[in-house]
């Protein structure tokens, strides 16, 4: 982590960049906030890099691309995708950007550890992260392997691969041991009455607080149709069962051939919704029916649902 | 002081849903909420805590007021009916049931929120102290006892039972309804269990937590501070803190379109959404920062201006495990205070 600042420092002293987007300390080892840091002193005193780090700092880019100067930010590999994604949605400026790709050993979810009362977590830390986390609690120690405490993303790692960046700073671990599919074709296997049932649990303990949409790096249309008060699509909460799930299937569509399976929607969910099935469904289907495409993987490559092919697929005929 | 044992307990809610409805953290999907109880219902009292509070049962998330309806040309207008029936929530924590008391000096001042006020009035609150508290409880930094909790009937778990304890006429009044599952004991367990609790209180991180410079006096001192435009940068601008925290209770009224009227709801709002208090001369808050801010002087400073000092936060930490990217109160009173500002 030293390195990191150490680096990051000498960027903000030359005058090449003229802010840090990374991550600042919290309270304890776990409440890590994403933060942009403009003097080394605060740097110093207040940069940490470790496996709670999981914050996909890429849509802050957004913002950070308005502003004078350059702005130095950490992606780990996975991020990178979504910043991929961004620079070709003209979303971000890539000139704006000095991008330290920063390795990653899999991250970590407070949530994910089984332990009441937890007061510390040893073991989280990068580069030296080890296999088995020392949970301290109130109510006594516990270990865990790291493994478990990982996010659902990290057990389908996308390889340890920066898509884009300046330098690269420290190893990674792909740490990919779970099918990405694997979920999905259990939900297609079930008959229409279990998966109406499954989605019905999951979706109706939606609280329509949209942190899956305002984390989502892509979500970031300038006003969402769900916050105009100009339709009748203005959404505060889900005043009919329907609703709750018209909201997540309407953004699983509009991200459709965009999202790149990031994992911040699964990540920030309050009521724990595996919101990424959603996603992964589409990319399923569009790998199928279009060809193998991962959104993110670069700047150049046709977007299977943007872009028109006399061989395309036409899957409401085929179905007929 | 009465018990029932913890193997009983299913015995005792049957017979409690068997007077009237139910509420209760329920397990649903992997998460435990406040939810009616129905014999097949995975009840979980064991969760400390519920994701969304107990306010949900007395203040909903989306209400119907009243709707228009268009039949032959014709408008008829029919207005909600209010609770009617009594009911029983069971299992909230002490921060929960204090929360109510939030809410009341909200609702019920007047002009008094008759939708509230009817729930209120037929709500019989058992609460449950809590046996583990967690890392982000700060709820004694308001003055509560999370070892003995307020409510109709406060209970406890230690050993093998529950312990019962009616506390006001609603409380005696379920107690009697149930007394063939009670057996009458005396304080001890209890005494014991609040002692342990307490034990466990004296270790929580947060122990310390203070809200010196908090207050009405905050809304001069601190509004004009420039660490609200340091604190607010990582806010996502969602509404987690709002919609799981048991005392917001800032709410729209939204108008939906049935085709043939229209149905008027009120919907919980949250301060950190861009169209709150929206107007049509625009917003009064135009950027992040200030709603940010507005969130907590309206817990620390405006509300207890407006209501005799009282917070409009009760400690119960939902926001400090919940916040996407962990920003929370306790960062912002901890803030201040290393400011001495």
């Amino acid at each position: 982590m030293q390195e990191l600042i150490h680096r990051a420092k000498s960027l903000l002293e030359s005058g090449e960049v003229v802010r840090v987007l990374g991550w600042r300390k919290g309270e304890n080892d776990w409440d890590v906030e994403p933060a942009f840091f403009a003097t080394t002193e605060d740097l110093e005193a207040n940069f940490i890099y470790n496996g709670f780090c999981g914050a996909n700092l890429s849509k802050y880019m957004i913002e950070a691309s308005k502003l004078d100067g350059k702005t130095l930010v950490f992606l780990k590999p996975c991020d990178s995708y979504s910043f991929n994604q961004l620079i070709k949605e003209h979303r971000i400026n890539r000139e704006k950007a000095y991008i330290i790709g920063v390795g990653c050993k899999g991250k970590l979810k407070i949530e994910n550890i089984d332990a009441e009362g937890i007061l510390s977590v040893d073991g989280a830390g990068y580069p030296d992260c080890s296999e088995t986390l020392t949970v301290h609690t109130l109510y006594g120690d516990k270990e865990i392997a790291y493994k478990d405490a990982m996010l659902e993303r990290c057990h389908v790692c996308k390889g340890k691969e920066h898509k884009i960046y300046d330098e690269l700073l420290g190893d990674s671990i792909d740490t990919c041991d779970a099918d990405r599919f694997a979920e999905i074709a259990k939900i297609e296997a079930m008959s229409p009455e279990e998966k109406f049932a499954f989605f019905q649990a999951e979706l109706s303990k939606c609280i329509r607080c949209n942190a899956c949409r305002n984390v989502c790096p892509a979500c970031s249309c300038r006003k969402c149709v769900f916050d105009s008060t100009k339709f009748d699509s203005a959404q505060k909460a889900n005043t009919t069962s329907f609703e709750e799930k018209m909201f997540h299937i309407i953004r699983a569509f509009h991200v459709a051939g965009r999202c790149t399976d990031c994992g911040e929607c699964s990540r920030v969910c309050p009521q724990g919704i595996p919101l990424h099935l959603f996603n992964r469904k589409f990319i399923k289907d569009i790998n199928s029916l279009y060809g193998e495409y991962q959104a993110g993987a670069d700047i150049d490559a046709a977007a299977p649902l943007t872009s028109f092919r006399a061989d395309d697929a036409e899957p409401g005929v085929g179905r007929g | 002081m009465y018990r029932i044992a913890k193997t009983d307990i299913p015995s005792l809610l049957a017979a409690i849903a068997a007077k009237g409805d139910l509420y209760l953290p329920v397990n649903t999907a992997g998460k435990t909420n406040f939810d009616a109880w129905s014999e097949d219902a995975n009840v979980d009292l064991d969760t400390l805590k519920t994701v969304r509070s107990g306010k949900d049962i007395f203040f909903p998330q989306s209400e119907n007021l009243y709707s228009c309806n268009r039949t032959d040309g014709k408008l008829s207008v029919t207005a909600a009916e209010l609770e009617d029936k009594d009911f029983v929530v069971f299992g909230m924590k002490a921060c929960d049931v204090r929360g109510l008391a939030v809410l009341d000096q909200v609702f019920l001042s007047d002009p008094v929120d008759s939708y509230y006020a009817a729930r209120r009035e037929h709500g019989t609150i058992v609460s449950l102290a809590c046996s583990k508290p967690d890392t982000s409880c700060f709820c004694h930094a308001f003055g509560i006892d999370c070892a003995n909790p307020e409510g109709d009937v406060a209970t406890w778990f230690a050993g093998e039972y529950l312990y019962w304890l009616p506390k006001t006429e609603k409380g005696e009044a379920l107690t009697a309804a149930v007394s063939s599952l009670l057996e009458s004991t005396d304080e001890k367990a209890v005494e014991e269990a609040k002692a342990s609790i307490r034990a466990i209180q004296e270790k929580l991180p947060l122990k310390d937590l203070s809200l010196d410079g908090w207050g009405a006096e905050a809304a001069k001192t601190k509004f004009d501070s420039p660490l609200w435009e340091q604190l607010y940068k990582p806010c996502l601008a969602c509404g987690t803190c709002t919609f799981v925290c048991p005392t917001c209770q800032c709410y729209d009224i939204k108008d939906y379109n049935t085709g043939s009227g229209v149905q008027r709801l009120r919907c919980w709002d949250s301060c950190m959404y861009s169209d709150f208090t929206m107007m049509a001369h625009g917003n009064n808050r135009t950027s992040q920062m200030q709603r940010f801010r507005q969130r907590f002087m309206h817990k620390l400073a405006y509300f207890p201006a407006n209501n005799g000092g009282m917070f409009s936060c009760v400690g119960c930490g939902r926001c400090v495990d919940k916040c996407p990217t962990h920003l929370n109160i306790v960062k912002v009173i901890k803030a201040f205070e290393k400011e001495g500002k």
